[in-house]
């Protein structure tokens, strides 16, 4: 059987593509990065892949708002292609810059009268450091479902405090995917730096939409696909984030 | 109908708190204030109405859940103080070039944007008009690359404009001039050459019956610059004793020392050192390491944040500039003392915090935005630094064997990829190989640019599918002096004819040697015999690219401006013409005083250690930079089981490639020892970047060095003398560690003179990078101690020296002493050790270095969130001295005997303990008695985490 096809679109300034390429094919997918320039170009359709992942990093620089333009593109480029993708089922991944520009796109929370933005870390700084995430128990993602303890990966951001005009929704309909906890004690950070890196209200790390199958968060889960990139390694085992791209490239082949 | 609008962006960022970075600054200057407010001020001048810029607001500039905008004219403050700022025109402005691209794509085009910023500042007692424009000139703005204002809307948009058009080419009168015509016409150019090299150049032009254009002269001047021809390294040097007798006659510092050592070793992982941008050694079978570090001094005292930016952008231009993809940034980075009381700054320095918050927040700007993880470093404070900060940055790349192509080949197309040039950053080769003044800042401001890392993470993309698809024959980067550098290098033998009217610029009205020389960021030049792939990669990957002229193979540099021939050189007397230096070095004889008995608090000196801002947790400057990107890094800055604790190396599996091996990096530097014995420290920072480099995993059998000089005006035979010295201790480790070199980089005329003369040269200081392999990855030791119980050992001698130390930095007395001497056995130690850790028996391991054996026990003990019980003797030397060849190491029980048959030289001192607490001394019932140290990890944590 093919490995499942998945889309890494790149903006000038993306720069975790790479890393996100190489989880999807540690999940056994087949990953291609592609510049906006050629998709915008016709030299491939959404539709030609199974799984759409728009990674980290600066695209245009952040200039006016970290992932704005990025969301611009997707919109204004390719509006229709994401609207037949998520009505045929595609599952959607946002890392990092990649969630910024969803979230700035309206794909999540993905309800018209709730807009969000992740806006700048309550510190005001730049900040990379692991954190411990919780996947959330009530939410029934694919993105989730074979994720059964908490895992570890870096956060390498300024603006990740997520706000939404109604966060209640969001959370009433279990759409909080990740919460950030405390890695030492296992409790939630309860908004508490550094557990909580950026001062995100109710620990949020990750949301989805209304599916499920819109996932976006800021940490970087695929930057913690071995064990030997741990920062635990030989201290503590487990905590790789590969169960969450098995269970989306296992979705997509069945 | 053409308008312009000013619209400010709500809500503000209102800062309130004493420790934010421009409230403790401003507190720096003697400037309180209560709070100050920024609002983002959107300028845009296009063919709008009120409804379409309101548009333009809403989808592109205010943020969706809080956000609002108005005109700015009706942002009003009541009594309240108002500073605006903005970019000068020309200088990189990303955020108004996307303003320009978005609205466009949003089907509101318009035809300039910029964004600037307005300041509202609360301060009770109100602020002085002194204070004010102190608040405005030194705090909110940076004179290089922007403009300021009091009150709102009082700072004009500052678009970028059509230049009044310069007359286009000058004729320089050389020929028949006279020895003072020569000096006059090079110091009104602040072309940097020396009488000699402008007579070079009268007797040049004189045969070739003509005068040189502008364009000429710029061009030789940044050719044989010091930046560009190295010509202290090349300089035939009569070192003389202090007698004043000549002893030593140097044939260049370069092939003397560096090479020689590289070529005395002739180490087979070598296969490329000291020819190209950047060295290249054998990582495995498949694919070859790419390493380079950096100087970027002058750029970053004027404009700290541009001049570190640029300065990590270039070194990883340097690497892309042979073929490898970018994998590692590292940055040493040198400052004076932030506390520095500003009343002591001399006119035209900035303050070392100043420097140090925009240095940082540069380096952070540019590898976060490029996307290469910051993997090491150190930060250094000194007051030498003050008027001189230095920042070093490095670069270390992955590719494939052999995939480098180095011969361009006559009609080879010249294919320039990259963004547009204006008069930004004209004469950065010659600026950076003089001394700096009070004046600098204003006449050498254009040298000085702001990056544009998006850019280059692009030309990474492209330069990479180029290299596979084996599109171009030779490749190098732009950097200091602009194309006429970069195709004047490539051209060296084959000569090129360049049309400078196929150079895409921001503005018209550049004369062509100001289009030939700009240092415009992010470009590379490619040499292809069919261009036209390259030109389609770049546009799939949104990067700019122009096919600029051909290598003709005619010997000649020919340029070419508006129809007219502005250059035409011959390249053997471009290349080769500049005269030989001949200098004088004086070397000192080190005759150490004997060492003051005092006697020492070693809890409180151990405690002071802790923190000093050299020793001190860097990590609020670390968590600013991106150290996890691409997913490679193994030993990161920071581990331990609470991420807090410092590493020695660092240790990165590159991208694409086994996984089988990692590659390692160890750094050392030192500022306080080259002033004693500049021999000695050489030896110092080399054994100090290999033993980090070995307790992150390296083989110290296939280590190879990068060496960066920062010293002061080679002119002065004592200064030259220490740099002399400084080779000598390089190239005898080299050859006692069979590491050698394989690409460096000198940085000189780090001098300060003030108004009346009197100068302020640097510390002599090097820094010393060994790159390396793990070939055990799974092996490598952890950060931080890892469980009670384990066995702690001593490699190494117990007793440090103690000349030059940290010791007496912090007890504000130098007391004597030698510093470290060289130790040619330390190479073993280093050998046995590696060996241990490739067996799998070291636990975790930490070398003592500033500050010696307590700090380092203190810092390790810290990381593991465990306590030590060391049984040392409790003298200052066993304590506080530093020294070659010395590790802390933790080793099982169970594998004890083991690690002790494999490194013979090592003592068990002490175990880890469950306890919370280390503790120094003859055994646990009189550690205080006998003088020794109980610290908890409460006490070292509240020290060692100190903010400078």
């Amino acid at each position: 059987m093919r490995a499942p096809k998945v889309l890494i679109p790149v903006a000038l300034g993306t720069n975790r593509d790479g890393d996100l390429a190489d989880a999807f094919e540690a999940a056994g997918a087949e990953a291609i990065r592609m510049p906006l320039e050629a998709l915008r170009h016709g030299e491939s359709k959404l539709a030609d892949f199974q799984i759409l992942a728009i990674p980290g990093g600066f695209s245009y620089g952040d200039a006016l708002g970290a992932g704005r333009l990025f969301g611009l593109d997707l919109v204004g480029w390719f509006g229709d292609q994401l609207r037949e993708a998520h009505e045929s089922e595609m599952p959607i991944l946002g890392v990092c810059n990649g969630f910024q520009a969803i979230v700035s796109a309206g794909l999540l929370p993905g309800e018209a009268d709730n807009p969000g933005v992740l806006t700048g870390n309550a510190r005001g700084t730049f900040e990379c450091r692991w954190v411990t995430l919780r996947p959330e128990p009530g939410n029934d993602s694919i993105w989730l479902s074979e994720l059964t303890e908490p895992i570890r990966c870096p956060v390498a951001h300024a603006e990740g405090r997520f706000v939404a005009a109604n966060l209640g929704a969001v959370e009433q309909r279990n759409g909080v995917a990740f919460r950030y906890l405390d890695g030492v004690s296992g409790e939630l950070a309860n908004g508490t730096y550094p557990a909580n890196p950026n001062g995100s209200a109710g620990d949020v790390a990750g949301i989805t939409d209304s599916t499920g199958r819109i996932l976006g968060l800021m940490p970087h889960p695929e930057n913690h696909i071995w064990s030997r990139q741990d920062i635990l390694r030989g201290r503590r085992t487990g905590g790789q984030a590969l169960p969450m791209f098995n269970a989306a490239v296992a979705a997509v082949r069945s | 109908m053409t308008l312009e609008w000013a619209l400010a962006i709500g809500p503000g960022h209102r800062r309130t708190n004493a420790d934010d970075p421009v409230i403790l600054t401003a507190a720096t200057f003697g400037i309180p204030l209560d709070a100050i407010t920024e609002y983002r001020v959107a300028h845009v001048r296009g063919d709008l109405d009120g409804a379409q810029v309101g548009t333009i607001a809403t989808r592109l500039l205010v943020d969706p859940v809080n956000g609002w905008f108005k005109p700015a004219a009706e942002l009003t403050h009541d009594n309240e103080l108002v500073i605006e700022t903005g970019l000068r025109p020309g200088v990189t402005d990303r955020e108004g070039a996307e303003l320009i691209r978005a609205s466009a794509q949003i089907d509101h085009p318009i035809d300039a944007a910029t964004i600037g910023r307005r300041w509202i500042i609360e301060a009770s007692p109100a602020l002085t008009p002194d204070q004010i424009e102190a608040l405005a000139y030194r705090v909110l703005h940076n004179e290089v690359i922007e403009r300021w204002s009091i009150g709102a809307n009082s700072l004009a948009a500052g678009f970028v404009e059509d230049q009044p058009v310069t007359p286009l080419t000058e004729i320089l009168a050389v020929v028949g001039a006279s020895d003072d015509e020569l000096q006059t016409i090079a110091n009104g150019r602040r072309l940097g050459l020396n009488l000699i090299e402008m007579q070079q150049v009268r007797s040049h032009f004189t045969e070739v019956g003509r005068n040189p254009t502008d364009a000429e002269i710029e061009t030789i001047a940044q050719t044989w610059s010091e930046h560009c021809a190295h010509k202290t390294f090349r300089a035939a040097i009569d070192v003389t004793n202090e007698a004043g007798e000549i002893v030593l006659h140097v044939n260049g510092l370069l092939d003397q020392y560096l090479r020689a050592a590289t070529n005395t070793i002739d180490a087979p992982w070598v296969h490329s050192a000291f020819v190209d941008n950047a060295g290249l050694v054998r990582f495995d079978d498949d694919f070859d390491i790419a390493l380079k570090a950096e100087t970027h001094n002058h750029p970053s005292a004027l404009e700290p944040f541009g001049g570190a930016n640029t300065g990590v952008g270039g070194v990883v231009r340097d690497i892309i500039g042979v073929s490898a993809k970018p994998i590692a940034v590292i940055d040493i980075l040198c400052f004076g003392p932030p506390d520095l009381d500003p009343a002591a700054l001399p006119d035209g320095v900035l303050h070392p915090r100043r420097v140090r918050d925009g240095v940082i927040a540069g380096v952070g700007d540019y590898g976060n935005k490029i996307g290469v993880p910051n993997v090491g470093g150190a930060i250094v404070y000194d007051s030498s630094y003050t008027t001189t900060p230095l920042v070093f940055a490095g670069c270390v790349g992955i590719l494939p064997v052999g995939s480098h192509p180095t011969e361009p080949r006559p009609g080879d197309s010249i294919v320039v990829l990259g963004g547009a040039v204006g008069r930004d950053g004209v004469g950065g080769a010659t600026f950076s190989s003089q001394t700096m003044q009070a004046e600098t800042a204003n006449v050498a401001g254009s040298s000085v640019q702001i990056g544009d890392p998006i850019v280059e993470k692009g030309l990474i993309d492209v330069v990479m599918a180029a290299r596979d698809a084996g599109l171009y024959t030779a490749i190098t980067d732009c950097g200091a002096g602009g194309l006429s550098s970069s195709i004047g290098e490539m051209a060296s033998e084959l000569g090129a004819d360049v049309d400078l009217d196929s150079v895409p610029r921001k503005y018209q009205g550049l004369a062509g040697w100001e289009i030939w020389l700009s240092e415009a960021q992010e470009r590379m030049v490619l040499a292809a015999a069919d261009p036209t792939p390259i030109l389609e990669l770049a546009a799939r990957w949104g990067v700019d690219s122009s096919v600029v002229g051909t290598f003709t193979g005619d010997g000649r540099l020919v340029v070419r401006h508006g129809g007219e021939s502005i250059v035409d050189l011959d390249c053997t007397f471009l290349h080769d013409g500049c005269p030989l230096h001949h200098l004088v070095a004086n070397l000192q004889t080190v005759a150490p005083m004997q060492r003051s008995a005092d006697s020492v608090d070693a809890r409180a000196a151990t405690l002071a250690l802790l923190a000093h801002p050299t020793i001190a947790s860097k990590e609020a400057t670390i968590r600013t930079y991106d150290h996890e990107v691409m997913g490679g890094t193994m030993v990161r800055p920071f581990g331990g089981p609470h991420g807090d604790g410092a590493a020695n190396g660092a240790a990165t599996i590159p991208p694409g490639t086994s996984g089988d091996r990692a590659m390692v990096i160890g750094i050392g530097v030192n500022a306080l020892m080259g002033d004693h014995d500049a021999y000695a420290m050489a030896w110092h920072v080399v054994d100090e970047a290999v033993r980090n480099a070995v307790i992150a995993g390296a083989d110290p059998d296939e280590l190879s060095l990068l060496d960066n000089f920062a010293f002061g005006n080679p002119n002065n035979p004592d200064t030259l003398g220490q740099l002399v010295a400084a080779c000598q201790g390089c190239h005898d480790a080299a050859l006692s560690f069979n590491a050698p070199f394989v690409s460096g980089k000198d940085s000189l005329y780090n001098v300060f003179v003030h108004p009346d003369g009197s100068a302020d040269p640097v510390a002599p200081t090097l820094v010393l990078t060994a790159v390396g392999i793990a070939k055990q990855p799974e092996n490598i030791p952890l950060t931080g101690v890892v469980a009670a119980g384990n066995y702690v050992f001593l490699v190494g001698p117990e007793r440090g020296a103690l000349g030059g130390s940290h010791l007496d930095l912090v007890l504000g007395k130098a007391r004597g002493g030698a510093v470290p001497q060289p130790d040619p056995s330390a190479i073993e130690r280093h050998r046995e050790l590696a060996a241990a850790i490739g067996e799998g028996l070291v636990a975790s391991a930490h070398d003592p270095s500033e500050g010696g054996l307590s700090v380092a026990a203190c810092e390790w003990a810290f990381a593991g969130r465990l306590g030590l019980e060391l049984r040392l003797a409790t003298d200052e030397a066993t304590l506080f001295g530093e020294g070659p060849g010395r590790y802390l190491v933790e080793v099982t029980p169970q594998n004890a005997d083991r690690f002790v048959e494999l490194v013979p030289s090592a003592k068990r001192v002490g175990d880890v303990s469950a306890g919370d607490a280390v503790r120094i001394g003859f055994g646990p019932d009189d550690i205080e008695d006998s003088g020794g140290i109980i610290l908890t990890l409460d006490e070292i944590e509240t020290a060692w985490k100190t903010q400078p």
